[in-house]
C-alpha cells in the first residue's frame, strides 16, 4: 500500500514536472518566430511556468543576449561570462560561435514586458526578501498578469511580513478592476488604506474618481481622507526626525563653542576653521588608509580630528587669545583674522575644490521605518552628537578639571584666588572646545562638502545656538540646537527654507531682548556686566 | 547754536586733503591733458571714490566703536540698504532703455513677470525722495534695533552676535527674488544720475568730489559730536557703562543717538558707492564685509576718526595692490592684519604718529576694556 502511494506520488510528480518541461518547450517555440506580439506570448508563458532557468532566460532576453538559430531551432542564451547555454537543456554549448545565431529582437514593451514577468518569478523565490521586493514591484507596475502568481504565492506564504505585501499587492491589482466582485474591492481599499503610504493614496484617489460602484467608491472616498491624514502625520513626523538630524549637527559644530565662550567670555570666530579642519583631517585620513581599511576610516579620524583641531586651537589661545585678555572685542577680531589665514592655508593646502570623502559601508544609504525615511549616516551623527554630549557633561561634572572649568566660568577671580590656575584652564578648555569642533568636522564630512568654506557656513548658526542657549550649562546648547534645527526643518514646507531661516533670526535677536544672556544664564550677581 | 568744534593739528590735515582732493581731481581728470604726467586716468578716479566711501563708513564705524565700544557688525547693512535705496533710484532713470523697454518697470521684474510695481519702489523716479531714502531706511532700521537692543542692555559680544544675525537676515531676504530687489544679480546696468551719464569721466570727477566732499562732512560731524559735552559722556559709557548708568544717565539714550548717526552715515556711504561701482547686489551685506570695516578702523586707530578713515583708504589701497599682484596671498595678508593689529598696534597707525609727540594730548585713545568680572567688579 506504501508502495502504491509512493509510486502514485511519483507518478504524479513526474507528470507535473513533464507537463511544465512541455509548457517550457511552448513558451520557447514561440520566440523562434522573432514578432514582437509572440515574444510578449513567450515571455508570460514561460513565467508562468516558474521553471528554474526562466529568470535567467529573461534575463538575458532583455539583455539582447538571447539567441536563436531558426533553421536548426535551437534557442540559446549567453551568459555575462560569454558561455552559450542551451536554454531547454540548459546544457553549456562549447566551441559554437554564437555569430551563427539570430538576437531576439526587443522593444520597450517587451522590456516592460519582461520586468513584470521577472516580479512575477521572484515572488516564488525561496528567499524572503526577493519575495517582498517582488510583490513591492508588483505594487508599482499593478501588473494584472501577476495576479494568478500572486494568489498562489498567498495561498502558501509563511512569512506573515511579505503576505502581509502579497496582500497589497493583490489589492492595488484587484481594486481598480471594474470586474472583481464589490465585497473584494471594498477589501481591498481596506488593504490599501492600511498600508496608507503616497502609492496608496494614489491608487485610491484614482478608485474615488473612476468607480461607478457606490459601495467602493464610498470605502475609497473614506480611505482617501484616513490617508491624508495619515500622510499629514507622517511628514510632520518626517520634519521632525529631519530637524532632529539638523539640530545634532547644531549641537555638535556649537557645543565646542559654547565651552570657550562659556570659560573666556570671548566669541571665536575661527571655530568654523576648527570644523573644517576636522573634515580635511577625515579625507586626509582616507587618503592615507589602505582601501582594505576603509571601513575603519572614520573610527580613525575622530581621535585625530579632535588632536589636529585642539593643538591649534592651543596653539591660537598661546600665540593670539592670551594676550587680548579682557578685551572680547578685539579677541573676536583677531580670531577672525586666524579663520582667514586658516582658509587660505587650506585652500594653498589642498586647493580651492571640494574633496571627495567617503562614507563607510554602515553608514551609507537608507532605511524605512514605519513610513519614514531614516538616512543612515544621519542616525551615526545624532548618536555621535549625543556621544559627545554626555562624555562633555561627564567631563565637567565628574572630573577635577571639569569642577575646575566650571569654577572659571561663575566667577574667574574667586577662581583664581583659591588657587585655580586660569591660565591653564583657559588653555584647557580651549583644547577640548577646539577638539569637539574637529569631532564635528568629521561628522559634517559625511553631509557637506569638504571645502575650505566649510566651517563659514556653520559659524553663524553656532552663534545662535551658543546666544540661544545661554553660556551657563551645556544643556542650554543642547536646547538652543534642539530649537533650532527642529524648527527650522518645520518652518521650511511651510515657509521654505530661506524665509524660515530668517523669521528664527528675527526670532533670536528678538529673544535676546527678553533675556540677554541666553535660556540657561549663570545665576547670581555675575551675570550684570 | 553749537560752537565750533577746536580741531587739532591732525584734523585740519586732514580737512586740507579732503577737501583739496575734492577740488583737484577734476581738474586732474578732466582739465589735464591725459599724456601728462599728473593726468588722473579714469579709472583711478573710480578707484579712490570708492576708497572714499570706504573711509565714511569707516568714520561711521569708529563713531560707534571707537568712541561708544558698540562692534557693530551691522553696518555693511546700512551700507548696502543706502546703497539699495540709491540703486532704485538709478533702476528707475533707466526707463524705456532697459532690454525689455518698459518704461516704469526694471528689466527684472519684466523678466519675473512682474505687473506692477511694488510699493516698495515707489518715488523712487524722485532723487529727493531716493536721497531721503538713502538716509531714513538705515536710520530707522538702527533706531528700531537700538531701541529694543540698548533697552534690554545687550552688550559687548552679545550685541555684536545679534548685528551681525540682523545683516545676515537681510542678506538672505536680498537674496530672495520675489523680495523685489533684484534677488542674485542685485541691481545694475545704471544710466543716469540727475541726468549725467554714470560711466562719463565729468561725471566719475563729479562723484568722487561729492564723496571727498562727504567725508569731510562725516568728520565734521562726528568730531562735533565726541567733543561735545554729549560725547564725554558717550566716551565715558565706553569706559563704565554700568557707572554711567548709577550716575544717572540714561545709557540707552546716549547709544541709541549715536547708534542711528553712524548708520545714516554709513547709508550715505552706500549711496555714494553704488553709482561709482555701478552695481549693488546682496553680497554687500555679507557679515564678512562688517568685520573687515572693523578693521579699517583699528589699522587707523580707533577713537580717532582720522585713523579710521586713513585706515580704510590704506587697506583697501593693500587690498587693490594684492590681489592684483599677489591674489594668493591677500587673505594671508588681511588675516595677518587683525591678528597684528589687535596685539601689537592696539592704537593703530595713528597711534604710531603720536609715538613720536607724546606732549600733545591726543583724541581719546580706548583703555583696554576691562573684562565681564573687572566690570562688575568695578561696578559694585
Amino acid at each position: 500500500m506504501p508502495l502504491a502511494r509512493l509510486v502514485a506520488v511519483l507518478f504524479f510528480l513526474c507528470c507535473t514536472t513533464v507537463a511544465r518541461a512541455d509548457a517550457v518547450d511552448d513558451a520557447l517555440a514561440k520566440f523562434f518566430d522573432d514578432k514582437f506580439p509572440r515574444t510578449e506570448q513567450a515571455i508570460n508563458e514561460l513565467a508562468a511556468t516558474g521553471a528554474a532557468n526562466a529568470p535567467a532566460i529573461l534575463d538575458a532576453l532583455g539583455d539582447n543576449r538571447l539567441l536563436i538559430d531558426q533553421a536548426d531551432h535551437i534557442i540559446v542564451y549567453k551568459t555575462t561570462g560569454d558561455d552559450l547555454i542551451n536554454a531547454k537543456t540548459g546544457e553549456k554549448l562549447d566551441g559554437v560561435d554564437a555569430g551563427a545565431f539570430k538576437k531576439v529582437r526587443i522593444n520597450n514593451a517587451l522590456r516592460s514586458a519582461i520586468e513584470a514577468a521577472m516580479g512575477a518569478l521572484t515572488l516564488a523565490n525561496p528567499d524572503p526578501q526577493k519575495r517582498a521586493g517582488a510583490a513591492e514591484a508588483v505594487f508599482e507596475t499593478r501588473d494584472a498578469s501577476a495576479l494568478k502568481a500572486l494568489e498562489a504565492q498567498l495561498s502558501h506564504e509563511s512569512d506573515p511580513h511579505v503576505a502581509e505585501l502579497l496582500r497589497q499587492a493583490r489589492a492595488a491589482i484587484v481594486v481598480l478592476d471594474s470586474k472583481t466582485p464589490t465585497a473584494d474591492r471594498v477589501a481591498a481599499v481596506a488593504t490599501l488604506k492600511a498600508r496608507g503610504d503616497q502609492d496608496s493614496q494614489s491608487l485610491i484617489d484614482q478608485v474615488a474618481n473612476q468607480s461607478d460602484d457606490p459601495a467602493v467608491k464610498a470605502a475609497a472616498l473614506d480611505a482617501k481622507a484616513a490617508i491624508k491624514a495619515h500622510l499629514a502625520w507622517l511628514s510632520v513626523l518626517q520634519n521632525l526626525i529631519y530637524g532632529i538630524s539638523a539640530a545634532s549637527v547644531l549641537l555638535l559644530a556649537a557645543i565646542g563653542l559654547a565651552i570657550t565662550f562659556g570659560v573666556m567670555g570671548v566669541i571665536n570666530m575661527a571655530h568654523g576653521e576648527m570644523v573644517m579642519l576636522g573634515a580635511y583631517t577625515t579625507f586626509v585620513v582616507q587618503s592615507a588608509l589602505p582601501p582594505s581599511l576603509l571601513q575603519w576610516s572614520l573610527a580613525v579620524a575622530l581621535p585625530l580630528a579632535f588632536l589636529v583641531s585642539a593643538i591649534v586651537g592651543v596653539a591660537i589661545e598661546r600665540l593670539v587669545i592670551r594676550f587680548l585678555y579682557g578685551r572680547p572685542l578685539e579677541t573676536l577680531l583677531a580670531t577672525w583674522g586666524v579663520s582667514l589665514i586658516l582658509q587660505q592655508a587650506v585652500r594653498s593646502l589642498f586647493g580651492a575644490n571640494n574633496r571627495q570623502v567617503s562614507a563607510p559601508n554602515f553608514m551609507s544609504g537608507s532605511f524605512d521605518w514605519a513610513g519614514l525615511q531614516i538616512t543612515t549616516g544621519r542616525l551615526w551623527i545624532v548618536a555621535l552628537a549625543i556621544l559627545v554630549f554626555v562624555a562633555l557633561q561627564l567631563a565637567l561634572r565628574a572630573t577635577p578639571f571639569g569642577l575646575r572649568m566650571r569654577a572659571v566660568t561663575q566667577n574667574r577671580r574667586m577662581a583664581a584666588a583659591m588657587g585655580i590656575s586660569t591660565g591653564r584652564i583657559d588653555m584647557l578648555a580651549f583644547a577640548l572646545g577646539s577638539g569637539v569642533a574637529g569631532v564635528a568636522g568629521v561628522a559634517l564630512s559625511q553631509i557637506d562638502n569638504v571645502s575650505p568654506n566649510l566651517g563659514q557656513g556653520y559659524i553663524i548658526d553656532s552663534f545662535m545656538v551658543v546666544v540661544l542657549g545661554g553660556v551657563g550649562n551645556l544643556w542650554g546648547t543642547l536646547l538652543g540646537a534642539t530649537v533650532l534645527g527642529v524648527a527650522n526643518k518645520l518652518l521650511e514646507p511651510v515657509i521654505g527654507a530661506v524665509l524660515g531661516k530668517i523669521l528664527l533670526l528675527v526670532f533670536i535677536i528678538l529673544f535676546i531682548q527678553k533675556r540677554p544672556r541666553g535660556l540657561f544664564a549663570l545665576k547670581g550677581r555675575a551675570v550684570e556686566a | 547754536m553749537m560752537p565750533l568744534p577746536r580741531l587739532d593739528r591732525l584734523g585740519v590735515a586732514f580737512l586740507i586733503i579732503t577737501i583739496g582732493a575734492a577740488a583737484l581731481a577734476p581738474i586732474l581728470a578732466l582739465v589735464v591733458p591725459h599724456d601728462s604726467a599728473f593726468a588722473m586716468p579714469p579709472y583711478v578716479v573710480a578707484l579712490l571714490g570708492k576708497y572714499m566711501c570706504y573711509a565714511i563708513l569707516a568714520v561711521a564705524l569708529d563713531l560707534v566703536w571707537g568712541y561708544c565700544g558698540i562692534l557693530s557688525l551691522g553696518h555693511s547693512a546700512f551700507f548696502a540698504l543706502g546703497g539699495y535705496a540709491m540703486g532704485m533710484y538709478l533702476m528707475r532713470q533707466i526707463g524705456a532703455r532697459g532690454v525689455y523697454a518698459n518704461p516704469v518697470l526694471p528689466d527684472f521684474m519684466v523678466f519675473l513677470n512682474w505687473k506692477e510695481l511694488p510699493v516698495a519702489w515707489w518715488g523712487f523716479h524722485s532723487f529727493a525722495y531716493a536721497s531721503l531714502m538713502v538716509m531714513l531706511v538705515p536710520g530707522l532700521l538702527a533706531f528700531a534695533f537700538g531701541w529694543f537692543a540698548f533697552r534690554s542692555r545687550v552688550t559687548g559680544v552679545y550685541l555684536s552676535i545679534i548685528t551681525q544675525a540682523m545683516t545676515y537676515a537681510l542678506k538672505l531676504a536680498f537674496f530672495r527674488n520675489d523680495f523685489g530687489f533684484g534677488g542674485n544679480n542685485g541691481l545694475t546696468d545704471f544710466k543716469d544720475i540727475l541726468g549725467f551719464n554714470v560711466q562719463s569721466d565729468a561725471t566719475r570727477a563729479a562723484l568722487f568730489s561729492l564723496s571727498a566732499l562727504a567725508l569731510a562732512l562725516s568728520y565734521l560731524i562726528s568730531r562735533a559730536i565726541v567733543v561735545s559735552k554729549y560725547g564725554k559722556a558717550v566716551i565715558a559709557i565706553r569706559d563704565a557703562e554700568s557707572r554711567v548708568r548709577f550716575l544717572g544717565y540714561r545709557v540707552e539714550n546716549y547709544k541709541l543717538f549715536i547708534f542711528v548717526v553712524s548708520a545714516v552715515m554709513a547709508g550715505v556711504a552706500g549711496a555714494l558707492y553704488v553709482p561709482q561701482v555701478g552695481i549693488i547686489n546682496p553680497s554687500e551685506f555679507d557679515p564678512g564685509n562688517s568685520i573687515e570695516a572693523v578693521i579699517w578702523v583699528a589699522v587707523g586707530g580707533r577713537g580717532t576718526l582720522v585713523g579710521a578713515a586713513l585706515g580704510a583708504v590704506a587697506v583697501n589701497f593693500a587690498k587693490t595692490y594684492f590681489t592684483g599682484v599677489f591674489p594668493e596671498y591677500w587673505l594671508y595678508a588681511l588675516g595677518g592684519l587683525f591678528v597684528l593689529v589687535t596685539l601689537f598696534l592696539p592704537k593703530g597707525l595713528i597711534g604710531l604718529l603720536n609715538l613720536r609727540r607724546p606732549a600733545r594730548p591726543t583724541p581719546p585713545t580706548p583703555t583696554p576694556t576691562p573684562s565681564l568680572a573687572q566690570q562688575e567688579e568695578g561696578a559694585r
